[in-house]
Parts: structure tokens; C-alpha cells; sequence
């Protein structure tokens, strides 16, 4: 069963092959059996899965049945789950438990999906590897000493390794498109404000996105449909209907235009990944797409300026975690200064400590203009070259990320060379628009992803474009051979 | 030298919402600690603010009255800092643009003369939560509850020269929150309280002083004190060779006097930035027109109405729109009457306010309305009761025995008017005192008030009294 996608599962379930129990089951062994290896998962929830699964089971009997309804997924361990702790990666977080579900659990609940368990991730989504993880690294399923990417590489890993049919993420920079590529699934950021921020920890406000982690782009489409929508408790989630990306599908790619920036195929970017990535364009071509070249000319100032705006949003929203009210506390703190100090000290790590200093130092008197206001210019700058691509284009395609995976433990004492991984992926993020990372091979045994970005709102449209390309193509549907 | 004193106040006024700013907790003030503060209020990771509605049109309603610009566009922002009560370790407000532009507030003097005092600004943000260090075991509580509670602040230009100035804008202020329905002015609870910037200067120099803020002011009196305090050890220090500090200074009102609290230089850094939670606020013209239109009869145009409608003179009708609730009240008082406006306006700023100050009640709980007031005053009108009967009778409908009618019919309180009935008494009177009667008629003048006494005695003081002093002339001269 674990090799089915999400729609072949819930077309099991309607005709009866097998029950959602059974199927719950199924994934929660490969759990038992297979997370050791990958440290995918930091909290599973085995009999609350069954339990939810038999309700899913019963509802389809009274033939109240959704297409989600039975499918076992898994959360991000950002996304808050009432009464199951969310850790967000972090000591800080190690024994919270919130009284409340995030819109997107809550959503995907109401659709009859059935929790698994909670994520591995790099600590409050700041990370490219997952190596910033309070929980260890996640292991790439392709090869146990890789990176599965970050910072949703658990999530990443457990559908790559099929622990799992689907998973939420949150992309902030590439948090699920960069793991999505490296692992050899298919991960979706929305637009801004598609899917709901409410109860997914904050780490760059006005950067973070949830968003669906599969095999395909059919299952991403099934997520997403559940997961979006208007949500009166989240003031920048968009008040427009969600349409119903699973019928969008199959339109065909007959006059397709692709735009292909320059900056994205330049210096930095491996040979193999080039090569691969040019082949499956190759085939977009024949699928009956145009291929245009474009230029996105502020491209290299995306990294530099995303490293002033996230660390300075994340410092104002981790000044929460203080051990005053929830959270990791200090043994005996000797005064209020010390209970700060030591509590962020002890319950923060380093990435997360670099990042809270540099943001706290942009928004500093004396260099807020000089940062944080020019950084939001350069944002404009970035969005505006989008903008005009996509008068010329309807869709924007490059590689996800400059290598495939690499080795555990090779970057992480290098955060520059490490931050330089998200560079085809945070432009996207500071514009605000809709990306997607879908597999179309492999360099050297580990997969390569295609990143497909669109104009905002355009989510059926990058998913349909995704899905024909899946239709003549079977790289999603690989395995990696350890956990076939 | 001549010294100058330049105040500029910060007022911040809740604002009298249901829930709070940013969450759908209460507001209610005095629940028990903690109890009214959600997840929102507790800053729980994940959580996110959705502004207030009615915050906004509150806001909206004291720009309209001061005559400010009531902003399009305005944004939130973070104001970032650590403190146990500040459960995100930010503030939301408003900083580069405000909700409410420049105003002005006009402030009536002792010496009858007035002054226009400009305001600034207005801003919304959400209050803190509450640290309580005494009577805690020895250890620091907290208390939630108030974090997230709507505030205004009000911030003044440096118009005010004297503490009795800014004693007075602040309670024009206080009236006009009040009479908007935006505040409850209850400043024992905080939902009104001020931090006052004050320097000094040679009188003449175009220049400003180096000024100190006191903080956290939560009265008239303390405020007029502590200014007169800071204006006085700010000349002293200067005269004797000193210089003033620019820092934070606290009123202590067992001492009456300010100390330092620390200084500005070392403050906080803020790091302002614009709440990215929390989309610009935009207002159209639908929104402010709604607002304007729910703006009620503001304090200065109705004591111009008071004075011409009612003939009043400006310090009654000052009194008297002193509340709309007071202003309400007589209104009634005269309608119900169908007159007498000052009449009204004596019974209302007289007796009536005066018991609702022994009872420490306000107009919504006094037990005697607008209509028994009107009887009363007619039964005084139509010669049924004298004024001194009248305060007996008002004295029993405060203490519930009922209308006036019912009380004077009860008592036998019905003024005597029978001219006969009259002659009876004060034959009677005269009878009883033949003394005196041969005294007055030797030339005593004075005694007749004896006399007067005397009937009024014997009549339990139901004679009428002008038919007394007539008939008795009368009657003495033999």
C-alpha cells in the first residue's frame, strides 16, 4: 500500500481494498521500521492515528467520504496540534504542548486526514539541512549521508522513504520546495496568504508559507485544496475561494510559455543538476510549451536581502520564547536578566542565536535604514522583475537548488556557503508568489528537482503544468531502494 | 530670572471596547487574575493578532472631535522589548503613521479666558499586562488580564505654560472621551492616565529646556502636584548651577515629590518595524462617515446650546454639561417639567448632585429620576409646598418613600394658602407671646423674625411663607 500516491490510496479506500485502519497501520510500521534510520519523525502518534483512522473509516460508511478521508499524513512540527507537543525543532520547545490545533491541522482534520505524528525539522524553520535540528539531523532516504535538506526535511524524508503519503510543510526561504527537490518529491509554496498562518510557529512573518509535500502533483493538488482558504483569525490570509486544483489538472500545455531566467542557469550551478534540469524543459517542450529567456536582474540581491528582513521579523517573534511562561526555563535563575539570558541561551542553538543577533542588530537605531528599509526596497526591486516576466510568460522555470544533496555535517560550520543553497528559492518567498519543486532525475544517484514558479494565485496552474509533466514522466514515482 | 514652565502631555485612554484590540478576551476590569487572557493575550507560539474593529472607530470618533485628520492609511508596529508582562517581548502600536493627525483641544482657565492646546497625534496600541511585586510570597506575580486591552494615546504639543494648564486639558480631555463613549474615564483603574513632559526655560527664549517625563499620573491632583513639584526643582537645580536631565522620573504621592527613574540615554532601543501580522490599516469613507455620524453633541457645543436655549449663565451651563449624563438630566428634569429651566438648573447642580456625591452615585443608579424631579419641582412651582418643605420631600423620594405627590399627601406636607387658616395660627402665636408682642410694639423691630419663627412652628412649616410675613405685619401693628 505504501507505494501508492495519495489519490491511488484514496481511490483504494472508495472501492473498499482496504480500510483506513489498515492502512494507518500499514505507515506506522514503516515508522516503527524505517524512522530509526532517518530521524524523520520527532513525535509519532500511533493510537490517536488508529483511532482517527477508524472515524475516517466509519464516516466513509455513512458515505460522508472526502478524497482526504482515511489518507494518513504527517505535520510539520511547527504546525501547533492540540494536546500533541510541538516542538518547532527546539529545546525551547521540548515539553510544549498547545491548546490548540493550527488552521491547517484543523482543516486537513476536517477532511478526515489522519495524523501520523509531527516532523523532523531544522530548529524554527532556520536551516537548509536539518542539521539545526534540538532532534538530531533527518537522513536523506537516497543516501543516508545526505542532507534531506531543510528546513521540512523530515517531512521531505518521510514521504521520500513512503513513511508517510503526504506531509505538511512551511517554506520561508525554500524550506519545502529545497527538501522537496532534494529527497525526489513534489512540494508546493503558495502564495502568500493562501494557506493560513494561524498555529504554524512564526519565524519570518511576512515570508512564511505552508504548504503540501508528496509524490505528485495530484497528491499536492488534494493537500492544498484542503489546506487553503480565507481564516478570519490570520489578517494577511487571502479572502478569495479556493479553486479545485484536483480538476485543473489536465489541462493541456499546448502554448505554454515558459520563461527561463538567466541568473538561474549561471555560475553556481552544478553541471549535472544543469543537465537534467535542461532535459526536463527539453520535454516541456514537447508536451508543447515555448521556452523563453528572461531576465530577472535583482536576483543576486535576494540572499543578502532576505538575511536582513527573516532574522529581523525572527528576532522580534522568538522575543516570545523568555522562560517566563511556557517554554525551556534555566535552572534557579538568580534574577530576571539571568532568567532571559540563560533560558534563550540554554533553549536556543546556534543558528537560530546568529539569526536572532542579526535581526536584532538591522533593526537597531542608526542602521534600520540602512538594513531592514533598504532590504524592503530591494524586495520591491524583486517583486517587480517578477512582475514583468510574468507580462511576458506564464510560467517561470529553473532549478530548485544549485547541487543535489549534499553530505551531512559538509556545510554546516559554513552558513554562507549553506544559505547559498536557497539561492533560486528565497526570491520567491520575498515576492510572495506560488512555487513548486517537482522531480525530473537524478545527478550522481540523488534527485535533481525543477522548480516551476507562478504569477500569485496561479497554484493551479503550476500544479497542472507539474502534473502533465508527471504524466510522461516517472521520476516521482521512484523509490529509493532501501525503503522500496 | 523669569522662568517659563513648557508641558507637553501623553494621555492614554482604554478605549471602552467589549474585547480586546487584538483578541476576543474580555475587558472587563477586576476579574480574577489571569482568567481573562487567551492565547492571543498570552503571546503562545503560532498565535496572530486580528485588530478590533470598534478600537478603530473609536479612534476615528476623538479624531473627528479634535478636529483632526483621520488617517487613510496607517500602519501597526512592533515596539520590541523584554519584560516579564509583555508576554511576546513586543508592543504592538503605532509609530511612523498614526491613526489620528493633528488636532486641537480648546481648555477654559481659571480667569475665564481660553486657550487652544494643539494635539499632536493619536495612536492605537495594546496595553501590557500587570507585575505585581508586593504581597506575592516574596516572588514577582503576573497578571495578564490587561495585556492586549485597547489604548489610545493622546500625545499634546508643548502648549501648556502651567500645571493648572495641563491640569485643564486634561480633564477637557477626560470629559471628551467620556462624552464619546470611547473611554470610561475611570482614572482609579487606569483606563485614563497621563505622563506629563515638563522643562523650563528664561521666559522669552525661543528655545525648549531639557525635559523630564514623569511617568504614570493616574489623577488631577497628582498631576497638578507633581508638575508644580518637577517646575520647582528643575528652576532650583538650575539656579544653584545644575542641569537638567532628560529621563524618567515617578511621582510619589506619600512624598509629593519625583525622583528619578532612569535615565532616557540608557533606554530601550525600541526597533520599531511595521507589524508584519497585521496589514496596513485603511479607512474609507464609509468607516469615518460612521463615525462622524455617531458622534454625539460635544461638551462646548452643548454648553453653548445650555446657555442660549436656557438662559443659563456659561458657569451653570458648564456644570451642568459637565457629563452628558448630568446635561441628560436636566434636559429631562426641564422637559418633564415643560420649564422653569433654571429652576431645573438649581435643583440639578444643588440638591441633587450633592446627595449623589454623599452617596457616591452615579446619574444611572440615583434613585431619583428626571420625571420625580419634574413633580417635585411642580408641587414647588404651583405654591403646593414651600422651598424648605421641598427639600424635606426631595430628602424621602431619595430614600424611596416615593413620588412627591405621594410623600407631601402622606406627610401632610401641603403648604396652608387659606388666609383664615393663617390668621388662626399666627393669632395663636401672638396669644403665646405677649412679652415679646409688647417689646416689638415698643419698637423692636427685630422681633418679627421671632414671629415668623413662631407661626412657621406652629404650622409645622406648611404656612405659606410670603402670606405669613404679610399677615403678621399685619396683624403686629394691632
Amino acid at each position: 500500500m505504501h507505494e501508492k500516491t495519495i489519490a491511488q490510496l484514496s481511490a483504494g479506500l472508495a472501492a473498499g481494498e482496504f480500510s483506513s485502519e489498515e492502512l494507518t497501520r500499514a505507515f506506522l510500521e514503516r515508522v516503527e521500521r524505517f524512522n530509526p534510520r532517518l530521524n524523520a519523525f520527532i513525535t509519532v502518534t500511533a493510537e490517536a492515528a488508529l483511532a482517527r483512522a477508524r472515524v475516517a473509516d466509519q464516516r466513509r460508511q455513512r458515505g460522508e467520504a472526502e478524497p482526504l478521508t482515511g489518507i494518513p499524513i504527517a505535520h510539520k512540527d511547527i504546525f501547533c496540534t492540540d494536546g500533541v507537543r510541538t516542538s518547532c525543532g527546539s529545546r525551547m520547545l521540548d515539553r510544549f504542548v498547545a491548546p490548540y490545533d493550527a488552521t491547517v491541522v484543523e482543516k486537513l482534520s476536517a477532511a478526515g486526514a489522519v495524523m501520523l505524528g509531527k516532523t523532523n525539522m531544522d530548529e524554527f524553520a532556520m536551516g537548509s539541512s536539518n542539521e539545526t535540528s534540538f532532534y538530531g539531523p533527518v537522513r536523506n532516504p537516497w543516501d543516508l549521508e545526505a542532507v534531506p535538506g531543510g528546513s521540512s526535511g523530515g517531512s521531505a524524508a518521510a514521504v521520500a522513504a513512503r513513511l508517510a503519503p503526504g506531509a505538511t510543510g512551511t517554506d520561508t526561504g525554500g524550506s519545502i520546495r529545497q527538501p522537496a527537490a532534494l529527497c525526489g518529491i513534489t512540494g508546493l509554496k503558495p502564495t502568500y496568504g493562501r494557506v493560513s498562518r494561524w498555529g504554524m510557529i512564526a519565524y519570518a512573518s511576512s515570508l512564511d508559507q505552508g504548504g503540501p509535500m508528496a509524490r505528485s502533483a495530484e497528491d499536492c493538488a488534494l493537500l492544498l485544496g484542503a489546506m487553503a482558504g480565507f481564516d478570519p483569525r490570520d489578517s494577511t490570509s487571502a479572502d478569495r475561494p479556493v479553486p479545485d486544483y484536483a480538476a485543473l489538472l489536465d489541462r493541456p500545455l499546448d502554448g505554454l510559455r515558459i520563461g527561463l531566467p538567466k541568473e538561474y542557469f549561471g555560475e553556481g550551478l552544478d553541471g549535472v543538476v544543469a543537465q537534467v534540469v535542461e532535459e526536463a524543459i527539453a520535454e516541456y517542450r514537447k508536451l508543447g510549451a515555448e521556452t523563453i529567456e528572461i531576465s530577472l536582474p535583482n536576483s543576486r540581491l535576494a540572499i543578502p536581502a532576505y538575511y536582513v528582513i527573516a532574522p529581523a521579523e525572527c528576532s522580534s517573534n522568538l522575543a516570545r520564547f523568555d522562560g517566563v511562561r511556557y517554554g525551556h526555563r534555566c535552572e534557579n535563575p538568580k534574577d530576571l536578566l539571568d532568567l532571559y539570558t540563560r533560558s534563550r541561551g540554554e533553549g536556543f542553538g546556534a543558528e537560530v542565536t546568529r539569526r536572532i543577533l542579526v535581526g536584532t542588530f538591522a533593526l537597531s537605531a542608526g542602521y534600520y535604514d540602512a538594513y531592514y528599509l533598504k532590504a524592503q526596497q530591494i524586495r520591491r526591486l524583486i517583486s517587480d522583475d517578477f512582475q514583468r516576466a510574468f507580462e511576458r510568460v506564464d510560467v517561470i522555470a529553473g532549478p530548485t537548488s544549485p547541487t543535489v544533496a549534499f553530505r551531512l555535517g559538509e556545510k554546516a560550520d559554513d552558513p554562507i556557503t549553506m544559505y547559498l543553497s536557497d539561492i533560486y528559492t528565497i526570491a520567491v518567498n520575498l515576492a510572495g508568489l506560488p512555487g513548486l519543486s517537482l522531480p525530473v532525475g537524478f545527478a550522481a544517484g540523488l534527485p535533481v528537482g525543477l522548480q516551476l514558479i507562478g504569477d500569485y494565485f496561479a497554484e493551479d496552474r503550476l500544479l497542472n503544468v507539474a502534473h502533465r509533466y508527471q504524466q510522461v514522466a516517472d521520476w516521482h514515482l521512484r523509490a529509493p531502494a532501501a525503503f522500496a | 530670572m523669569e522662568w517659563e514652565t513648557v508641558i507637553g502631555l501623553e494621555i492614554h485612554a482604554q478605549l471602552a471596547t467589549k474585547s480586546k484590540i487584538f483578541s476576543g478576551a474580555s475587558t472587563a476590569y477586576g476579574a480574577a487574575p489571569n482568567t481573562q487572557a487567551c492565547a492571543i493575550d498570552l503571546g503562545l507560539p503560532g498565535v496572530l493578532p486580528v485588530l478590533n474593529r470598534d478600537a478603530v472607530r473609536m479612534a476615528a470618533m476623538l479624531g473627528l472631535a479634535i478636529g483632526a485628520e483621520v488617517a487613510r492609511r496607517s500602519v501597526f508596529a512592533r515596539k520590541n522589548y523584554f519584560y516579564p508582562d509583555l508576554p511576546k517581548g513586543y508592543q504592538i502600536s503605532q509609530y511612523e503613521l498614526p491613526v489620528v493627525g493633528k488636532g486641537q483641544l480648546t481648555i477654559d482657565l481659571d480667569d475665564g479666558s481660553s486657550k487652544v492646546i494643539g494635539i499632536t497625534r493619536a495612536h492605537l496600541e495594546e496595553d501590557a499586562g500587570k507585575s505585581l511585586h508586593e504581597d506575592f510570597h516574596g516572588r514577582s506575580g503576573i497578571d495578564l488580564n490587561r495585556a492586549g486591552t485597547p489604548l489610545l494615546e493622546i500625545v499634546s504639543e508643548p502648549d501648556m505654560r502651567s500645571a493648572k494648564e495641563a491640569v485643564a486639558y486634561m480633564k477637557k480631555l477626560h470629559q471628551l472621551v467620556v462624552y464619546l463613549g470611547i473611554c470610561d474615564g475611570n482614572m482609579q483603574e487606569g483606563s485614563f492616565r497621563c505622563d506629563a513632559n515638563v522643562s523650563v526655560r528664561p521666559k522669552g527664549d525661543p528655545k525648549f529646556g531639557t525635559r523630564a517625563e514623569i511617568k504614570n499620573l493616574n489623577s488631577f491632583r497628582f498631576v497638578e502636584r507633581a508638575i508644580e513639584f518637577e517646575i520647582e526643582r528643575q528652576i532650583d537645580l538650575i539656579e544653584s548651577g545644575g542641569k537638567v536631565v532628560q529621563e524618567t522620573r515617578l511621582y510619589d504621592p506619600d512624598q509629593g515629590e519625583t525622583r528619578s527613574m532612569r535615565g532616557k540615554e540608557e533606554a530601550n532601543d525600541y526597533r520599531y518595524f511595521p507589524d508584519p501580522d497585521l496589514l496596513p490599516l485603511v479607512l474609507d469613507d464609509a468607516f469615518i462617515d460612521a463615525a462622524r455620524a455617531a458622534l454625539p453633541e460635544l461638551p462646548d457645543v452643548k454648553k453653548q446650546r445650555f446657555t442660549e436655549q436656557y438662559g443659563l449663565s456659561a458657569y451653570d451651563a458648564g456644570v451642568l454639561t459637565t457629563s452628558r449624563a448630568l446635561a441628560n438630566h436636566y434636559e429631562a428634569t426641564v422637559a418633564a417639567l415643560g420649564g422653569e429651566p433654571k429652576l431645573c438648573a438649581n435643583w440639578v447642580m444643588g440638591d441633587f448632585s450633592a446627595f449623589l456625591n454623599k452617596d457616591n452615585r452615579d446619574i444611572a443608579n440615583s434613585p431619583v429620576d428626571a420625571a420625580q424631579l419634574a413633580g417635585l419641582l411642580r408641587r414647588l412651582q404651583d405654591r403646593t409646598i414651600s422651598g424648605k418643605i421641598a427639600k424635606e420631600v426631595f430628602e424621602a423620594m431619595w430614600a424611596g418613600e416615593g413620588d412627591a405627590d405621594a410623600i407631601i399627601e402622606k406627610r401632610g406636607l401641603r403648604q396652608i394658602t387659606d388666609t383664615s387658616a393663617i390668621e388662626k395660627v399666627i393669632d395663636d402665636a401672638i396669644a403665646a407671646n405677649p412679652d415679646q408682642l409688647a417689646q416689638y410694639r415698643a419698637g423692636k423691630d427685630k422681633l418679627f423674625g421671632f414671629f415668623v419663627g413662631q407661626v412657621m412652628k406652629l404650622s409645622k412649616g406648611k404656612a405659606n411663607p410670603q402670606q405669613v410675613n404679610d399677615l403678621l405685619m399685619e396683624k403686629l401693628k394691632g
